[in-house]
C-alpha cells in the first residue's frame, strides 16, 4: 500500500493506531502489513533526519565517481559489493551517463577522505579513474529543506 | 477634541467589532500555546505558482489589468468551472476576478442589497456575512442549522424564514466551521423552495476542492438554479493561497455587469501578480489540490476519531478543514470551555459563538496543522476532559 509508505517514508514515528485512523484502516491490519513489510525487505530501515552542521560533529561529505571497466560474468555487482563494504560508504549507486559508481562517503578531515579514495578505491582491480567531489553545503534532502526552522506565521482571519 | 461617534457613520459604528477577537487578546501573552485556530491551509503555495509569479515581475507586469482581471484568467476559470463543477459561465461577460472570496461576497451584496431588504444567512459561518449585509442597509437574518440535520440547511427552515423583503440566501458551503457539505440530494429540496421566487442565491464555494468522499456540488448547476445564484470562490484554500489575495465570482451577465461596477470604482482590478499566479494555479494546479486534500482527509479521518476516543461528540464533517465538536455536555459554555482549556493547557481553539451568537455548545477545531502538533494537541485535550 503506496500511501502507508509514503506516510512512514515522512514520519517514521507515526504509531499504528494513528497510520490506521488516517487510512481509515484497521490497527490489526497496519501492523500486519508493516511487519510484512519488514519481512519483504520493503521497509529496510527507520531513521531520523539530523542537520549535523548545527552540531560540533567534525566531519566532511563527498561523492566519488568511479569508471569502472566491468569483469566478465560478473557485471558491476562484485565491484559495488566490494566497496559497499566499507563502513565510511553511505551511498553507492550505478549511474548512467559519464561515469559508473557514485560513492558516498563520510570522514572526518578532507584528508582522511582523499587518503580511503586513494587506498581503498583506487587500488580496487578495475577502477580506471576516480574523481573526488567534497561537499560543500546541503540544502535539501529526503524531501526536507535543511537551514531554516519553520515557524508558524499564519494570521487570524477574523 | 472632536467626538468621533458623532461624527463617524453611524451603520460602521454599529457592527459589532468580531466577537473572537477577544478572544484572542487572551493569547497573546501565553507561552507554550498549541493553536489549533487557524483557517487557512498550512502549506506554502506550490513552487511552479510562485515561479509563475516571480517570472511575471521579472517580465516587468506590473500594469492595471483590465477591470475584471486578465481575459487569460477568467478563460481559465471558466474551463476549470467546466470540468470540475460542470458550471458554464461566460469569461467575457459573466466572471469577476475579485481580491480574495471576500471581496467577492461583498460585491455580491452590494449589487444586490437595496436597504430594507432581508437577507438569510445560515449559520454557523464564517463571521463577514452579517456585518457585510447591514453596511449595505440589508437586514440579516438568522437561520442556525442542526447537528441532528448534519448542520446542512433544512428547505422547512428556509421556508419559514423567507418574507416578502427576502432578497438573498446565503449558501455557505462546505462550511466553515462545522465542515458541513450539502449533496445535490440536500440542495435539490432547497432549490424547489427558490425556483419561481426572485430570491438569489450566494452560493459561498471557497472550500469547494476540499470535501472527502464526495464531489462538491454547486446549487447553480440544478435546473433553474444558475440564473438566480451569484457564486463567490478563490484560490486561498484550494490552492493554499490565501495572502495572494485572489477570488472571484460567477454571476449571470446583468449581475456581473452591476458588481463590475463597484469593483471598478472601489478596487479597479486584482493585484496583477496575484493573477499571474492564479493563472498557473488554475490551469496547471489539479494535482497540487489532489495532494493536498487526500493529506487533509487523511488528518480528518484521525482528528475525528480521537476526538470521539476522547469521549467528544464529534459529527462527522466532509468538507473544509475543520472539524466541530459538541462541548455542551460538560456543564459550561463554549466559550468557558475553549477559555478553560487554553488557561488550563494550553490549547487554543475556537468556541461556536465566534461564528454566531446562537452556536454556543460547540467548538472549531482547524486540522489545517501536521499530525504531530494536532496530535500534541489532543493529548493536552485529553488530559483537560478527564479532570473536568
Amino acid at each position: 500500500m503506496i500511501e502507508l509508505l509514503k506516510l512512514l517514508e515522512n514520519d517514521a514515528r507515526l504509531s499504528h493506531e494513528q497510520i490506521a485512523l488516517m487510512l481509515g484502516k484497521e490497527v490489526g491490519d497496519i501492523k500486519k502489513m508493516i511487519e510484512e513489510y519488514e519481512k519483504e525487505g520493503v521497509i529496510l530501515g527507520y531513521h531520523t533526519e539530523i542537520d549535523w552542521d548545527k552540531t560540533n560533529r567534525e566531519y566532511v561529505s563527498a561523492m566519488i565517481e568511479l569508471k569502472i571497466t566491468p569483469q566478465r560474468d560478473k557485471g558491476f555487482d562484485h565491484i559495488a559489493e566490494k566497496i559497499y563494504n566499507y563502513p565510511e560508504v553511505e551511498s553507492l549507486y550505478l549511474m548512467s551517463g559519464g561515469f559508473d559508481l557514485a560513492v558516498f562517503i563520510k570522514g572526518k578531515t578532507m584528508r582522511e577522505v582523499a587518503f580511503f579514495v586513494a587506498e581503498k578505491l583506487s587500488t580496487i582491480e578495475d577502477v580506471i579513474s576516480t574523481s573526488t567531489h567534497f561537499m560543500l553545503r546541503k540544502y535539501k534532502d529526503n524531501n526536507i529543506i535543511y537551514g531554516a526552522v519553520p515557524v508558524d506565521e499564519r494570521g487570524i482571519d477574523f | 477634541m472632536i467626538d468621533y461617534t458623532k461624527i463617524l457613520s453611524e451603520t460602521v459604528q454599529e457592527i459589532k467589532p468580531s466577537g473572537i477577537r477577544k478572544f484572542f487578546d487572551l493569547l497573546n501573552d501565553k507561552k507554550d500555546v498549541i493553536g489549533l485556530t487557524v483557517g487557512q491551509p498550512d502549506f506554502v503555495t506550490p513552487w511552479h505558482i510562485r515561479v509563475a509569479a516571480i517570472e511575471s515581475l521579472e517580465k516587468g507586469k506590473t500594469y492595471y489589468t483590465s477591470n475584471s482581471g486578465t481575459l487569460e484568467l477568467r478563460q481559465g476559470i471558466a474551463a476549470y468551472n467546466k470540468r470540475r463543477f460542470g458550471l458554464d459561465y461566460d469569461p467575457v461577460s459573466e466572471i469577476v476576478v475579485t481580491v480574495g472570496g471576500s471581496e467577492a461576497i461583498d460585491l455580491t451584496l452590494r449589487a444586490l442589497v437595496s436597504p430594507g431588504d432581508e437577507v438569510i444567512i445560515v449559520l454557523p459561518a464564517f463571521v463577514c456575512y452579517g456585518p457585510l449585509t447591514s453596511l449595505c442597509g440589508g437586514k440579516p437574518v438568522f437561520i442556525y442549522t442542526k447537528e441532528e440535520n448534519s448542520f446542512k440547511l433544512m428547505p422547512e427552515e428556509l421556508k419559514s424564514a423567507i418574507t416578502d423583503k427576502t432578497k438573498l440566501l446565503i449558501l455557505p458551503y462546505p462550511n466553515n466551521p462545522t465542515g458541513a457539505i450539502m449533496t445535490k440530494e440536500d440542495l435539490e429540496p432547497i432549490a424547489d423552495v427558490l425556483r419561481g421566487t426572485d430570491i438569489m442565491v450566494l452560493s459561498d464555494e471557497i472550500y469547494c476542492e476540499l470535501t472527502y468522499g464526495h464531489n462538491h456540488v454547486s446549487i447553480a448547476s440544478l435546473d433553474g438554479m444558475r440564473e438566480r445564484t451569484v457564486i463567490t470562490s478563490g484560490f486561498s484554500k484550494s490552492y493554499a493561497m490565501t495572502g495572494w489575495r485572489l477570488g472571484y465570482t460567477l454571476a449571470p451577465a446583468p449581475v456581473t455587469k452591476q458588481m463590475l461596477k463597484i469593483h471598478q470604482y472601489a478596487i479597479m482590478c486584482a493585484p496583477t501578480v496575484s493573477q499571474f499566479a492564479a493563472l498557473e494555479a488554475i490551469n496547471n494546479g489539479d494535482n497540487d489540490v489532489a495532494v493536498m486534500r487526500e493529506e487533509y482527509n487523511r488528518r480528518r479521518r484521525y482528528i475525528v476519531a480521537e476526538l470521539r476516543e476522547l469521549g467528544l461528540d464529534c459529527f462527522e464533517a466532509e468538507g473544509a478543514f475543520y472539524v466541530y465538536p459538541n462541548v455542551s455536555k460538560f456543564g459550561m459554555s463554549s466559550e468557558e470551555f475553549c477559555r478553560r482549556l487554553l488557561n488550563e493547557k494550553g490549547v487554543a481553539i475556537v468556541p461556536g459563538t465566534a461564528f454566531g451568537e446562537g452556536c454556543d455548545g460547540y467548538a472549531r477545531i482547524s486540522y489545517a496543522y501536521s499530525v504531530d502538533h494536532i496530535s500534541k494537541a489532543l493529548s493536552r485535550i485529553k488530559s483537560f476532559i478527564s479532570e473536568l
